[in-house]
């Protein structure tokens, strides 16, 4: 988000705790003096806590050059320190009966322990060591750069799907950094360094430039008591840096792009536009993006595209999606995999048409209650997993939103007109920003095909031992995929 | 792994009897179910499995369970599919349905003061499944989809053969989607015939958690489900007797790494030594980062990005297996490892560290999976489905307590031989040759697939 440079004194200033009474049920927050903002969301059905610590550091955050740092950064952050052998945190936390993990966005690196509400102290302790006293091994750094190589084979290399997001990632954008991958390219990646590791750890790992969520069985004073504890001492460093990233420039010329793999066995299309995130205090126009992409691709059977081209029979799946929690422009997508037989072309052009209908016509009215019925529902349900509300808190407050923001955000949702959202969906859909995408089989040239039709069909008759797929096919087209620990 | 997931389903479905209090419900119309209330937030889960799963399937209409449970939503009693969604949404109810080879789940959640409505259209789409053809054709073209995509999934080629060379003819053998050839000849009639065989009241177990007494519950539950037929057509499955050789399946596939699926003998879950293979497991390659196995092949080595374990404890037929992926040109390293470890806990046994925390951490993390109304209603659901007394949750940690290093390493002995696993490897791995035995028997079953 594109806000106003603050000092760190200014922003504590404006951070200060709200009245209690403007908090939903459940939930505190306050700010240390060394400047680590905490959100305390209670909830003691069951004798569970989860802590999430979130640093708003991200792979956008990364020099040219050296992509894949904030991410490589985060798989060491479990090499140990002065006190914790490598490895030693995990199995602490595992040998209480706890799991922990880490993840690493364009916006934020973020770590977290689910374990036994009495435990809450002692994993405070260690995420609290290792935010200012990391130590990473000679014998460690190399082994670990493997081991994110082999994620990226894994989770990228192998999958024709991800490797086409990365690719429209930066076609999309021509000069922000969201156009580059979260765990890197890998030619980068193979030449960070240990160096490159400690250097971005002591620039950016900082109470003063991190967000704290307690969520579970801890009352607020509970928590208040130990969080001074553990994380009061860590001095704050420097200034809470301003996220200036290179932006988008105006952007006059849609794009086109078409990649072939052997491994695709359905056509896909997904088409993306730059869209405005959620910034403080500024969330209308996010919340008619959110309830626009509800409406245009929210239930195979409901939603616009739903109605007019899955029921139908033209496409297999169809799909609309947007989150509005980003630094910076984020992107709103489109993508539909057409029915057996449907070429692309004609595919693209019945999309086109329907596109073209809705900003004639406007949301259906009775579409919109629905959608906003689901909305307050979806809110009430939330309250039964503390571990996804921290999610929510700690994502918003990690991409520049306030408390308030995050409060007021299902409010907004519900405040949204067929007018809002009309006007959102002119202004987006009308937009050049966007990148038109096929991703297809292997074109029938292509000496691939061959071999990979002679020799990798599996066998014979299909078995399970991976159980169930969904019932229908879900396409991963979210425009931001993280990458996991 | 779907058995490795009821694996570790079995494990978590118990706690501390303070913590849950389980309430014995049976309805006026003699239907009997499990219940936790909270009172807290204002909505309920339910989650119903029907024994069973897609292992009913006539053995000459695979993949009509699947379908058919698919199809449930779309379209019942008057409603055709946008109508029956609209009027879903506009309470602002979930339905999900989803079949295994074990079992078919319904789950339902619902706000406190829609939850008579929600269970008029729950009921619907049970007892009055439309099966319009429109929506057929429709679903069918997606599972058939679904087929063609997993051709090429490196992940479910592993899987399937696997499963293929484990459980000859028994239906674990063979993918619960069915297979092109058959989705294609599937009726409506057909639809019908698979709904009569699985969806039954005889068959069914029902786990519920939320907003809602005993007293409120018994009607909702005859509401939901005193449409359905009192038996199912269908006789449950029988056991499945596990088939594997040991060996190595090499299915080449032209891909920078190699999917690595290694499965072995299993046990039952009432089995004697259950736990001390659980706890074994869990040293071996069940704990994440601080397993055996991570810790050799991941963190010393960086062979791979992660690998693990696990007993896939199916209700018909058990196995203990694992999976990772690795580079093509290291893998053979990482197989050599997996072998060793295979082998080391039976000749070495486990330290008492090693005892210690894991159990620890099994008895530890056990309350807390019961942190939502969701979580628990299937849970609950799920500890009747294999047959779980209500008072299991009072003797799991004692019995998890009891191990001893002598029992891990006995079981381990009994279990763990690496001449008998069979790896099954998608990839393209350097200095590796499948055994060739298992590759001609997957050409000659090739014709049987045929119509």
């Amino acid at each position: 988000m594109r806000r106003p440079v603050l000092s760190a004194t200014m922003a504590l200033l404006l951070a200060a705790p709200p009245a209690l009474a403007e908090m939903p049920e459940g939930i505190s927050h306050f700010t240390l003096p060394n400047g680590l903002e905490t959100v305390v969301i209670e909830d003691h059905r069951a004798p569970v806590v989860v802590q999430m610590l979130w640093y708003k550091i991200g792979s956008a955050d990364e020099q040219p050059g050296k992509s894949g740092i904030a991410h490589y950064l985060e798989h060491l952050m479990f090499k140990g320190t002065d006190k914790l052998e490598p490895g030693e945190l995990s199995r602490t936390v595992t040998a209480n009966g706890g799991m922990d993990n880490a993840f690493t966005s364009y916006d934020y690196t973020t770590y977290f322990q689910r374990i036994a509400s009495d435990r809450l102290p002692l994993i405070m302790e260690m995420e609290a060591d290792r935010m200012a006293n990391l130590k990473i091994g000679e014998d460690d750094w190399q082994a670990e750069r493997q081991v994110v190589l082999e994620e990226r084979a894994q989770r990228i290399d192998s999958d024709p799907r991800a490797l086409f997001a990365e690719e429209r990632n930066a076609v999309q954008y021509y000069n922000h950094p969201y156009g580059r991958p979260v765990i890197g390219w890998r030619d980068e990646m193979m030449g960070l360094t240990r160096k490159d590791a400690i250097a971005w750890y002591d620039a950016h790992y900082a109470p003063n430039d991190a967000v704290l969520i307690l969520a579970g069985d801890v009352t607020a004073e509970k928590a208040r008591e130990l969080v001074e504890t553990y994380y009061g001492p860590i001095p704050a460093k420097g200034e809470a840096e301003p996220r200036l990233r290179p932006q988008e420039p105006r952007q006059n010329a849609p794009r086109r792009m078409e990649m072939h793999d052997a491994r695709v066995a359905q056509p896909r299309l997904v088409r993306s536009y730059l869209a405005p995130e959620r910034d403080p205090g500024d969330q209308k126009t996010a919340a008619a993006l959110t309830v626009l992409a509800d409406l245009l691709g929210g239930s195979m059977q409901t939603s616009v595209l739903g109605q007019k081209l899955a029921i139908p029979g033209k496409a297999l799946w169809v799909g609309a999606g947007y989150d509005g929690l980003a630094v910076d422009q984020t992107t709103f997508t489109l993508s539909m995999v057409p029915a057996q037989g449907i070429e692309s072309g004609k595919a693209e052009a019945m999309l086109d048409e329907v596109l073209a209908k809705f900003l004639e016509t406007g949301p259906d009215p009775d579409d919109l209650e629905r959608v906003k019925t689901r909305i307050r529902a979806a809110q009430i349900y939330a309250r039964d997993s503390a571990h996804g509300r921290a999610y929510d808190y700690g994502q918003g407050l990690a991409t520049g939103l306030t408390i308030e923001d995050v409060n007021d955000w299902p409010d907004i949702l519900a405040s949204i007109t067929a007018e809002d959202v009309s006007k959102a969906a002119r202004t987006l859909l009308n937009s050049k920003a966007s990148v038109t995408g096929w991703l297809l089989p292997a074109e029938d040239d292509d000496p691939r095909t061959d071999a990979q039709t002679a020799t990798s069909t599996p066998s014979t008759t299909p078995a399970n031992l991976s159980g169930p797929p969904p019932a229908r096919p879900a396409p991963q087209d979210a425009a931001k995929p993280e990458v996991q620990e | 792994m779907i058995r490795a997931a009821i694996a570790l389903f079995f494990t978590v479905m118990a706690v501390p009897a303070h913590a849950i209090d389980i309430q014995e419900v049976t309805s006026p119309g003699g239907i009997k179910a499990w219940l936790v209330e909270d009172h807290s937030i204002p909505f309920v889960s339910l989650s119903l499995d029907f024994k069973g799963g897609a292992s009913l399937d006539d053995p000459k209409k695979r993949g009509a369970i699947n379908l058919m449970t698919a199809t449930l939503e779309e379209g019942a009693g008057k409603r055709n599919a946008t109508e029956f969604a609209q009027a879903v949404e506009a309470l602002g109810v979930n339905f999900s349905f989803d079949v295994g080879d074990d079992s078919l789940n319904v789950s339902m959640r619902s706000l406190t003061e829609n939850r008579d409505e929600a269970a008029d259209l729950l009921a619907q789409a049970l007892s009055q499944p439309r099966f319009d053809e429109s929506a057929v054709e429709r679903v069918r073209a997606q599972v058939q989809a679904i087929i063609k995509s997993e051709a090429t999934d490196p992940q479910s080629i592993a899987a399937k053969e696997m499963a293929r060379q484990a459980w000859g003819d028994h239906p674990y053998a063979s993918s619960t989607n069915g297979t092109a050839e058959s989705v294609a000849k599937l009726t409506r009639k057909d639809l019908v015939a698979a709904k009569n065989r699985v969806l039954a009241r005889d068959r069914v177990v029902v786990g519920v958690a939320g907003d809602i007494s005993a007293e409120e519950l018994g009607p909702l539950l005859d509401k939901i489900l005193g449409g359905l037929p009192e038996k199912g057509t269908a006789p449950l499955p029988e056991e499945a007797r596990l088939q594997l050789t040991g060996g190595v399946t090499v299915i080449d596939w032209d891909s920078p790494q190699t999917i690595v699926s290694f499965a072995g003998p299993g046990l039952p879950i009432d089995d004697p030594d259950y736990f001390a293979a659980y706890v074994a497991n869990h040293i071996l390659g069940g704990g994440g980062f601080s397993s055996r196995m991570m810790d050799e092949i991941r963190e010393k080595r960086g062979l791979t990005y992660g690998i693990g374990t696990g007993l896939a404890t199916g209700i018909y037929g058990q196995t203990w297996q694992g999976g990772m992926a690795g580079s093509n040109d290291t893998v053979s390293q990482a197989i050599d490892l997996i072998r060793q470890e295979w082998d080391r806990m039976a000749e070495e046994g486990v330290t008492q560290k090693e005892l210690t925390d894991a159990k620890t951490y099994l008895t530890g993390e056990y309350p807390l999976r019961f942190d939502g109304n969701g979580k628990i209603a299937s849970i609950l659901a799920g500890m009747q489905l294999i047959g779980l007394p209500a008072d299991y949750p009072n003797t799991r940690n004692e019995q998890v307590e009891a191990v001893t290093a002598d029992d891990v390493q006995r079981v381990a002995k009994r279990l763990l031989h690496s001449d008998e696993l069979r790896f099954v490897l998608v990839g393209r791995p350097e200095g590796i040759e499948g055994d060739a035995q298992e590759d001609a028997r997957a050409a000659e079953d090739q014709p049987k697939d045929k119509p």
